[in-house]
């Protein structure tokens, strides 16, 4: 009787599989080093968005502080290996676990919020962080750190000759967040995370522990999101509090999941491939002047998107919720 | 044997008004009891203490010799107390299938197994044509059946319904009364709110009827109808009795 | 520290606060109205402020008269912006919440980049003015006549709310309305032009602020994003939907803002007025006035 639902399984899978083999061939036909560097924040906001997705989309706490995430894992690697010398690897594992115990921290009085409440405090949260960190002098304040080159290797994971490691780290950590999301949205947590979402008076008739629920969707976004912010800070090798933690990136997180479709699974992969590209390209293009042409093209976009296309741009493809086939 | 669920002196109050006082009841296993009175004499909010949507100001609940009086709802459920909203909490943006697998994880966490108890409740419930479909999308009367059947789900031993025969045609209110008789028959009790009194009458074992937050009389159906009391309760709601 | 600078700063800080209650007084409304938070509403702010940089710029029109003008405006621009956008927004079924936020955020966006397109990055000052740079002393204790004006503003401006809303058919409608969207549809209620006229109302009030502030602050088109943040908390801290509310909230906002100033280095200043938000909300988790 379940057929067609693991088939459905099985076939999202498969797909991935044969994207992620597409997209490892890519760099093979591609050598333009600006595309590349294109490619790599397309995969990365993919991953961030697919995190930012598990608590905001499926669990439904929408959250516009994730950039308070990626700046700590940023700040805990660059941090780690400037001033002890300790490796990014360590540091990136390190910074994802200070950022879910953070984001559960906060989240004990924060997930007592509901809607805009909610909403706010978790900008609020972040800012207050980017302060913090502006004003803190051992963390180099708003001057920010700048990480020096040791030596091409993957054991640093520095290369300052060719972007294509950071592609391959990029593609292996939006796979690993997709893998994670796919696995979780068919497991007790993905169900009580939706429950949660759609009825937390209801779920928690049905045994739903609401705030734990709430807490390890948290606790695994912030994980997830940290780890980008970790890898975000090697690849451009010099962060600052504004850089890592402003407003932007929190939106910037959001979009494309909201864009591509909120609360699913293909949502933030295919929302980052239209939104990412698109944007650095009528940068590059059209606003390179700084003259607001690149805002006002993504503006619209947001609007023209989200008026029109309310469940996102997965709604294309499948109408809505894709249906089983009868029995 | 003692009951299995029991309400001791229980008091409710929101701010000035009092919304329970004093009220004591119990149900015994196995039965079908039906908790009615005219409006706000207190029916939801004893049925909400019950459940655990809140504490009781005062006195205690207990549930299957235990005292279940300051477990949250999700505690209590997983004791064994499923229950349904009179206004129905479908999870909107899911199947109907996966509505009810919510309810299935409480008792295990292999997906697969979930999935099979949930088609069999589903079964249950005359929904499975419809397991598919998004919440959503279903008719008042099969949202109804839902939240029955996501309660069922849990495996509990008590089922609270809250005005689950209200408000539907008399063929789907027959179809009701068929599925909480089965339900019954699975050994599940079974405590019911109703506000208009013709349509649970049939079907329970045994009515308490709530006036003004206070137990007025409890009985044999047949013998609650006639009480001179219960008549004079519900005259100021005079479409109650009629209806 | 002297108790003198302590008085200055909470002066300041309230004439400031009064102010930033003012800027979040068409939030409020429009919350209350229609449960919609307008994430646009810092660029509504700038516009108000180029609007009245440009009324002195090209005919030499002192921001005070300038103000009736931009208010006036703005009304018919807020309006525009339910019938154009906001109206399709509450529509949709899936993801209202989403759906809200981010088309009113997709419009701050386009406003700040049509800013940039037409009035370039640059950053501008109404240079001579009657009331800028003028400051009174009240024993000892000197005051900006700007932010005192915008204070008067202010206070008026609420007063005038409430009157508004308590005295008229239209803001009995209003009212009425955020009761019970649906009921006023039976008694003829056209719902969409008492949300366009909400809309409008609120844009107004934050033309007002937006024509006092470009008195004393630079104009420029990321000036909506410091002031919006300021303007959301100042809501939620009264409670989401309660004019009244932002008024108080404002006030406290500038206070704490002042305050904070006093203690930790001026670039920390907001940290106070977040964390008395947080603190506000993790004891009352909808406001001061919000209702439970």
């Amino acid at each position: 009787m379940d057929t067609s639902f693991a088939q459905r399984r099985r076939r999202d899978l498969i797909i991935a599989a044969c994207c992620a083999v597409a997209a490892a061939l890519v760099p093979l036909f591609v050598k333009d080093v600006y595309i590349q560097n294109i490619m790599v924040l397309t995969l990365m906001y993919a991953a961030l968005s697919q995190s930012w997705n598990i608590l905001s989309g499926y669990c439904g706490q929408i959250s516009l502080g994730h950039a308070l995430y990626f700046g700590l894992g940023a700040y805990t690697t660059a941090l780690l290996f400037t001033k002890f010398g300790v490796l990014p690897w360590f540091g990136m594992f390190a910074g994802g676990v200070i950022s879910a115990l953070i984001a559960m921290a906060l989240g004990y009085p924060c997930f007592r919020l509901r809607g805009h409440y909610f909403v706010i405090a978790t900008i609020v949260i972040a800012e207050t962080a980017l302060l913090l960190f502006q004003n803190w002098d051992w963390a180099g304040a708003a001057l920010g750190i700048d990480i020096p080159v040791r030596r091409d290797s993957w054991l640093y994971f520095q290369f300052t000759r060719s972007k294509l490691p950071y592609f391959y780290f990029a593609l292996a950590l939006a796979c690993v967040a997709w893998l994670v999301t796919w696995w979780l949205e068919d497991s007790k947590w993905g169900f009580w995370w939706r429950a949660v979402k759609d009825n937390p008076d209801a779920a928690e008739s049905l045994g739903v522990v609401v705030f734990d629920s709430k807490m390890g969707a948290a606790a695994v976004s912030a994980f997830l999101t940290a780890v980008g912010g970790s890898f975000y800070a090697q690849f451009v090798s010099y962060i600052d509090p504004e850089s890592v933690m402003g407003f932007q990136f929190s939106l910037l997180m959001a979009l494309p999941a909201v864009l591509g479709g909120i609360g699913t699974l293909w949502g933030p992969v295919l929302g980052a491939v239209v939104l990412i590209p698109l944007t650095e390209l009528t940068r590059s293009y059209i606003g390179g002047s700084g003259r607001g042409v690149d805002l006002i093209v993504y503006g619209a976009l947001i609007v023209a998107i989200s008026l029109a296309r309310p469940e996102g741009l997965i709604g294309l493809f499948s109408r809505g919720h894709p249906k089983e086939p009868a029995r | 044997m003692t009951a299995l669920l029991e309400t001791r002196g229980v008091w409710q109050r929101f701010g000035g008004l009092i919304a329970n006082s004093d009220v004591s009841i119990s149900v015994g296993r196995g039965e079908i009891v039906g908790l009615i009175g005219p409006n706000g004499a207190g029916k939801s909010t004893l049925f909400n203490l019950i459940a655990g949507v809140l504490p009781p100001t005062q006195g205690s609940i207990w549930f299957d010799g235990e005292d279940v009086t300051k477990m949250p709802a999700a505690v209590r459920c997983q004791r064994g107390i499923g229950r349904t909203f009179q206004v129905v909490k479908s999870f909107e943006t899911m199947t109907v299938i996966d509505n009810v697998i919510v309810g299935a994880l409480i008792r295990t966490t292999v997906m697969r197994e979930a999935r099979r108890k949930a088609h069999e409740v589903l079964e249950f419930a005359g929904l499975a044509a419809r397991a598919n479909v998004l919440a959503s999308d279903l008719v008042p009367s099969e949202k109804r059946r839902l939240e029955v059947a996501r309660a069922l789900a849990t495996e509990p031993k008590l089922l609270l319904l809250d005005e689950v025969l209200t408000g539907l045609t008399p063929t789907e209110a027959q179809t009701g009364v068929d599925l909480v008789r089965r339900v019954r028959d699975t050994g599940i009790t079974v405590l019911m709110v109703e506000h208009v009194m013709e349509i649970v009458m049939p079907l329970v074992d045994r009515a308490i009827v709530l006036d003004l937050g206070k137990v007025l009389t409890e009985g044999k159906p047949a013998d609650v109808v006639r009480d001179p009391k219960v008549i004079t309760a519900y005259l100021g709601d005079r479409h109650a009795v009629g209806a | 520290m002297t108790a003198e600078t302590i008085i200055q700063s909470l002066a300041s800080g309230l004439l400031m606060g009064l102010l930033y209650g003012l800027i979040a007084a068409g939030l409020a409304l429009i919350f209350g109205l229609m449960d919609v938070v307008n994430f646009a509403h810092g660029e509504f702010l700038m516009i108000a402020m180029y609007a009245t940089f440009f009324l002195f710029a090209f005919f030499a029109l002192d921001p005070l008269l300038a103000a009736p003008l931009v208010a006036a405006a703005l009304f018919v621009f807020g309006a525009l912006v339910y019938l154009l956008v906001v109206r399709f927004a509450v529509r949709a079924k899936a993801n209202a919440g989403m759906v809200q936020i981010f088309s009113t955020f997709g419009l701050a966006i386009v406003m700040r980049g049509l800013a940039q397109y037409f009035f370039t990055p640059d950053y501008r000052s109404i240079t001579h003015s009657w009331l800028g740079g003028k400051t009174i002393s009240i024993s000892g204790i000197f005051l900006p006549v700007p932010q005192l004006a915008g204070a008067v503003v202010s206070i008026a401006a609420f007063a005038a709310l409430y009157f508004f809303i308590h005295s008229t058919d239209f803001g009995r409608a209003l009212e009425a309305t955020r009761e019970d969207a649906g009921a006023v549809a039976l008694v003829g209620i056209d719902k969409n032009r008492v949300f366009a006229l909400g809309w409008g109302l609120g844009a107004a009030l934050v033309g007002l602020a937006g024509a006092i502030m470009a008195i004393f602050f630079y104009v420029y088109p990321d000036v909506g994003a410091s002031f919006a943040l300021i303007a959301y908390v100042t809501v939620a801290l009264g409670g989401f939907g309660s004019v009244f509310g932002a008024f108080a909230g404002g006030i406290i906002v500038g206070l704490v803002e002042a305050s904070t100033a006093l203690i930790l280095p001026p670039s920390l200043k907001s940290v106070g007025i977040y964390a008395v938000y947080l603190l506000v909300v993790f004891i009352r988790p909808r406001g001061l006035f919000g209702s439970l």
